[in-house]
């Protein structure tokens, strides 16, 4: 495993080079090794598709361990110490599986033509595919609440937009290079629209605020406009 | 107890030390673009390290106190006046319940920092009172200020209280000494050259590249903002092409996209990013980064790991010392 520094307050854990499933569940195994409990001085631990970020307090750490040793060094001793224990596969926490309904094409997924033709499947069979497709959250980032959604086939590696959209309304349904997003606000935005959820990605009234979680899988449900126009968003549990 | 806005500014928000904890989620750490600044003026009012204050932008805004106050103002040269009369930086001033503070339009520099003792309190977001206007969370509703808000303020400490009436049996509005925010830790003045570190990326750009950087001169584009600074100057390639998988970024960070042409983020960043990360700019030499204006020019000067965190030191030791002396002083 490579660790290098992130400026003077951050050190990237590499544990992977490609964001596949294996990687993910490395990257969610390290993150939960480094975090319970915290390390000394860290501040926080942010996991991606192949990486997990670890930032420090620089003056927490400094002239805490033996003089000749470097801050970087110790803390990257300490990190290694702590993912000695990592398998390099093998059993992983199943997560959650959390349904989110999308109405998709027309004026919801104005992509979604395209974005058949590109797999050279109708649209209804582009829809069938990702509905019956388990999608795995690889990581939250982006923005808040934004899932990065593994598991399409190869047939939709396809490249985001050349020109990214200046507004991608909220709850929109994206697709490129094999994975699934969701736009939980009003952002710009590159990747292909085939459909919108009328789900709320993001409360910061709940714990944790992100409805998904990397390591959750979304299943896709289909719904008609008039479903989507009448949604009533659930209350989050107490 | 409250702040009154007669006009917004330019970009007036209300932030703190910023939202960290929560990039999992996707959520930008943000909060005020200079935290020394941001931490200096809050130890000038007597206020915890995580009281919420006003970043001002190009064009501060004008303000009633609606109680007998501590203010004090740090950062960019903003010609700031209360009640008509010059309100200089960097110390406490007595702000009797009902005067004007007007900030003006900066001089040079972009962005200052107004405390306010009690803090701004509005609701906390997940931590933080600071604005993510981006998405609508912390500050004022999630936006910048306008005309007519009214920022309530939380309890000042004792200290303040003690200047304040220190203050006033002198008939002074402020205090005779100030703190520069310039003089903490081991300064530069060699104008806008900032201490960069290697970034983990920066084997994947051709061999000149790093030369390049930090021998040339690059200037600020209009593309300004909370979330990063787009510069124009000599272009860094890649070596071959090669993408990075998105992966966590930070304040400071120097990413070169496909144009070549380097995008230094401020606090406001995403939380991850796709472009090859070149450098990053030392956490001491963070804050001048928040004063940059279009057209700004700016180079940069590689240290190391161990040098930028003995500068982190040297700057906390020197704020703990001014922290020390004001509690010892109160007039």
């Amino acid at each position: 495993m490579h660790i290098t520094p992130l400026g003077d307050r951050a050190i990237v854990v590499e544990l992977g080079h490609r964001p596949d499933a294996r990687t993910h569940h490395r990257v969610q195994a390290a993150r939960r090794l480094l975090t319970q409990p915290p390390l000394p001085g860290v501040l926080e631990v942010v996991p991606a598709h192949t990486t997990v970020t670890v930032f420090y307090d620089p003056t927490a750490l400094m002239g805490k361990g033996h003089p000749a040793e470097s801050l970087l060094e110790r803390l990257s001793r300490a990190v290694r110490e702590r993912l000695a224990a990592l398998p390099d596969r093998g059993k992983h926490p199943p997560g959650r599986t959390v349904e989110i309904p999308v109405c998709y094409g027309g004026p919801y997924g104005p992509d979604l033509a395209a974005v058949a033709a590109h797999a050279g499947w109708t649209p209804s069979e582009l829809i069938r595919q990702h509905v019956s497709t388990e999608h795995l959250v690889h990581m939250i980032g982006f923005s808040p609440g934004f899932p990065y959604l593994g598991g399409l086939p190869e047939a939709l590696a396809i490249p985001r937009r050349a020109t990214p959209r200046v507004a991608v309304p909220p709850g929109s349904v994206g697709i490129a290079n094999r994975q699934s997003c969701i736009y939980p606000y009003n952002t710009p935005g590159g990747w292909h629209l085939v459909g919108r959820t009328p789900r709320c990605l993001f409360r910061p009234d709940c714990s944790p605020p992100s409805l998904l979680q990397a390591g959750d899988h979304v299943q896709f449900r289909e719904i008609t406009p008039d479903e989507f126009e009448s949604w009533q968003e659930p209350e989050p549990a107490a | 107890m409250s702040l009154l806005i007669l006009q917004g500014g330019m970009l007036t928000t209300v932030q703190d030390l910023g939202r960290p904890g929560y990039q999992d989620q996707g959520v930008p750490v943000g909060g005020a673009t200079d935290t020394l600044a941001a931490r200096l003026a809050n130890l000038l009012v007597g206020n915890p390290r995580e009281a919420a204050l006003l970043e001002m932008a190009l064009v501060g805004p004008e303000l009633v106190c609606e109680q007998d106050a501590l203010v004090a103002w740090c950062g960019a040269d903003f010609p700031v006046r209360l009640d008509q009369r010059p309100l200089p930086p960097n110390r406490p001033a007595r702000v009797p319940a009902g005067s004007r503070i007007h900030c003006g339009v900066a001089r040079s520099g972009a962005r200052a920092w107004l405390a306010i003792s009690g803090g701004v309190d509005v609701p906390v977001v997940l931590g933080s009172r600071s604005t993510l206007r981006r998405f609508g969370m912390g500050g004022l509703e999630g936006r910048a200020l306008r005309p007519g808000d009214r920022l309530p303020t939380g309890t000042p400490l004792f200290w303040a209280q003690q200047v304040q009436e220190s203050l006033q049996r002198a008939g002074r509005a402020y205090v005779d000494w100030s703190v520069q925010p310039g003089t903490l830790g081991r300064t530069r003045t060699d104008g806008n050259r900032l201490r960069v570190l290697r970034g983990p990326e920066w084997e994947w750009f051709r061999p000149e590249a790093w030369a390049h950087f930090v021998k040339s001169t690059y200037h600020v584009t209009k593309d300004a903002d909370r979330m990063g600074v787009r510069l124009e100057g000599p272009l860094l390639g890649l070596r071959e092409p090669r993408e990075l998988v998105s992966t966590a970024v930070d304040a400071g960070v120097v990413q070169v996209p496909a144009s070549g042409l380097p995008i230094v983020l401020l606090c406001s960043r995403q939380t991850v990013g796709g472009y090859p990360r070149l450098a990053a700019v030392a956490t001491v030499d963070q804050g001048r980064l928040a004063q940059l204006r279009q057209g700004d020019a700016v180079g940069f000067t590689e240290i190391d790991l161990a040098t930028a965190h003995e500068l982190v030191l040297a700057r906390e030791a020197d704020l703990r010392q001014v922290q020390t002396a004001l509690s010892q002083r109160t007039g």
